[in-house]
């Protein structure tokens, strides 16, 4: 069996930052594998291990910049990647939701795999949707917010982590994309070893062409009109100075509110 | 036109998220002009129609199939709805079940999706509110379609509460089970055990700034020190570091202490949602920027390793 596992660079924002029109300028921007892609990696490569998958393949929608961030994925026992991008992508800014599942639509009629993991969300833009918008596109069955896997036969049993610490048992009939969770499992680190065999495996660059896509694709009907900071309403009483000074001072408010009475 | 927006319900309960999608729905109906709907699919639908008789509904959909959620079931269900009431805005939750359905029937009805908004506006158009990076910065979308839909995010909405008379009306549906390939088949409490934080009277918090686990000793001295309770963001118990139980959180435990110490907690929208309730917010964190300082009534911009210590001393 074949995983695909979609992986993303994120940025994230320094402390102090300042907005460049509809974008974080970028100085202050920093890039890292989103978090919850981490977990999706490492359930991929773990499946690997148990005789579960023969092949795990990872695919990013990103210019030549996050093939470091692949390289990562690649370093932790993904096989090989496909990196999607060109000049129409790069026009169309900020991808939605489903401009990036017609992507990844495309990248599974290639590679054909029989699961695919996804993150549940990725970190910047925060949609959370693309995963079981794939699924439903591809004619997969799906479970959104995975945090323990089994693959039995032709059925995942998942639990899918509801809220208030409730968990639901659920079993999926595969082919499936699952969202994953994480807490999942324990990410590795990349060995040197590992670093080092991740130089040689391919990521294979892919442009709208290449996937018989057009312009068209990537193409949103929405369109990000500002951004800003939020105004906070909040009448918070920051306390300045050394740490002995903030700390007596909030010492001082905490035991008004009874803390530390015996 | 309308506006049609899904209920939320879990094990026998409507959850807080379909009263606000009540208010969010109304909102948007007034500005559209149009008729609110609400939909209620599996569970015990009467009753939840009940409870979603309120102020400004024009009608409830029910549709019985089934005790529990099942995304196969729902994507059905709306797909059906949709051709029936032809909503202008599909408004759905962005609850963990919301993240399970609402993506596939935004794309099974080729409907533009735009996800945890935190707020709607309608002119000529909609607009949608969203926070990106982290929470850190707040974007608006405008989208250019005829339909759309949305998922909101719970907590941004006040409930509506008073009730009304709209028409409830039960829906026929035929479900495809070829099309019905999940099966839920049971839950499970987790994280229970020794301590219930939500009891504690007062909280010290600690998220990934702790950065290692030795160093959640320190944190533990402070609560010792204060005579608090233990408590955590969600990185620390994926890490192993605390149980299961600890953690404060929308996927964890909802905590209304007297005080909350958050120590190196951003203060993400799944954190907060289970610790906005607390009587006095206090935040200490390097970053000014941090989003927990929105919600905070006290805070110390500073590294949590000289102010922890300090603070340690204060309560010896
Ligand atoms: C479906 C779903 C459910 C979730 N449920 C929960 C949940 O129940 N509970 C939960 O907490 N999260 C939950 N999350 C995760 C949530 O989105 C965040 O990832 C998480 O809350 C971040 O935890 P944090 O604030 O500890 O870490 P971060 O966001 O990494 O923040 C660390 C903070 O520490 C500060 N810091 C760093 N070093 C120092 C220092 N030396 N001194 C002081 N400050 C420092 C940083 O400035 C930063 O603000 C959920 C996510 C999803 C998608």
């Amino acid at each position: 069996m074949k995983v695909l596992v979609t992986v993303k660079e994120v940025a994230e924002a320094a402390d102090d930052f300042e907005i460049d029109g509809l974008d974080i300028a970028s100085e202050y921007l920093e890039y890292d594998l989103n978090e919850w892609d981490e977990y999706a990696v490492e359930a991929a490569v773990q499946l690997q291990e148990a005789g579960h998958a023969d092949e795990v393949v990872s695919v990013t929608i990103g210019p030549e910049r996050t093939e470091e961030t692949v390289r990562m994925a690649l370093a932790k026992g993904v096989d090989r990647a496909v990196r999607v991008w060109d000049d129409d992508i790069a026009a169309a800014g900020l991808l939605d939701v489903d401009a990036k599942a017609r992507l990844l639509e495309a990248v599974v009629a290639e590679e054909e795999p029989e699961l695919v993991l996804t993150g549940v969300q990725a970190n910047d833009d925060g949609f959370g949707a693309t995963g079981v918008s794939l699924a439903e596109r591809i004619g997969f069955e799906w479970a959104a917010v995975v945090n323990d896997l089994e693959l039995e036969g032709d059925v995942a049993k998942v639990h899918r982590e509801l809220e208030g610490g409730v968990e639901e048992h659920t079993e999926v009939d595969l082919p499936a994309v699952l969202t994953i969770q994480t807490g999942i499992n324990e990410p590795r680190y990349a060995s040197l070893r590992g670093i080092r065999q991740a130089q040689s495996k391919e990521i294979a660059p892919k442009t709208l062409a290449d996937l018989g896509l057009d312009a068209s694709a990537v193409e949103s009907s929405f369109s990000m009109t500002a951004m800003y900071e939020p105004e906070t309403e909040s009448d918070a009483t920051i306390f300045e100075g050394d740490a002995e000074t903030t700390a007596a001072e909030l010492a001082t408010v905490l035991r008004e509110k009874g803390v530390g009475a015996e | 036109m309308t506006v049609l927006a899904v209920a939320d319900h879990r094990r026998g309960e409507l959850r807080d998220v379909s009263y606000e999608l009540v208010t969010a729905g109304r909102e948007l109906a007034e500005a559209l002009d149009a008729e609110l709907h609400v939909a209620v699919v599996s569970g015990d639908v009467e009753a939840f129609a009940e409870h979603l008789s309120l102020d400004g509904v024009d009608t409830v959909h029910t549709v019985a199939h089934g005790e529990e959620f099942n995304h196969d079931v729902y994507v059905q269900a709306l797909e059906a709805l949709d051709a029936e009431v032809d909503p202008t805005v599909l408004l759905m939750p962005n609850s963990v079940n919301g993240l399970d359905y609402a993506p596939a029937v935004a794309s099974s009805l080729g409907l533009p999706l735009v996800s945890d908004a935190v707020a709607l506006a309608w002119d000529d158009g909609l607009t949608v509110t969203r926070e990106m990076y982290a929470s850190k910065v707040e974007t608006t979308v405008d989208v250019d379609a005829d339909r759309v839909a949305v998922t909101i995010r719970g907590g941004e909405w006040g409930p509506t509460e008073d009730h009304g008379s709209p028409a409830v009306e039960a829906f026929d549906l035929t479900v495809d089970e070829s099309r019905v390939r999940s099966r839920v088949t049971g839950f499970e409490e987790v994280g229970g055990g020794d301590v219930d934080i939500a009891d504690a009277d007062v909280l010290v918090s600690v998220g990934r700034g702790i950065e290692e686990e030795e160093n959640i000793e320190l944190v533990e001295e402070l609560a010792d020190a204060m005579g608090a309770t233990l408590s955590a963001s969600r990185p620390i118990v994926d890490n192993g570091w605390l149980p299961k139980n600890r953690q404060v959180g929308q996927s964890g435990k909802v905590v209304t202490p007297d005080v909350y110490l958050a120590i190196g907690i951003s203060g993400a929208v799944q954190h907060v949602a289970g610790m906005k309730g607390a009587e006095t917010i206090i935040a200490i964190n390097t970053d000014p920027n941090a989003p927990i300082f929105d919600i905070a009534d006290y805070g110390i911009v500073g590294d949590l390793f000289d102010v922890v210590p300090a603070l340690v001393e204060q309560f010896r």
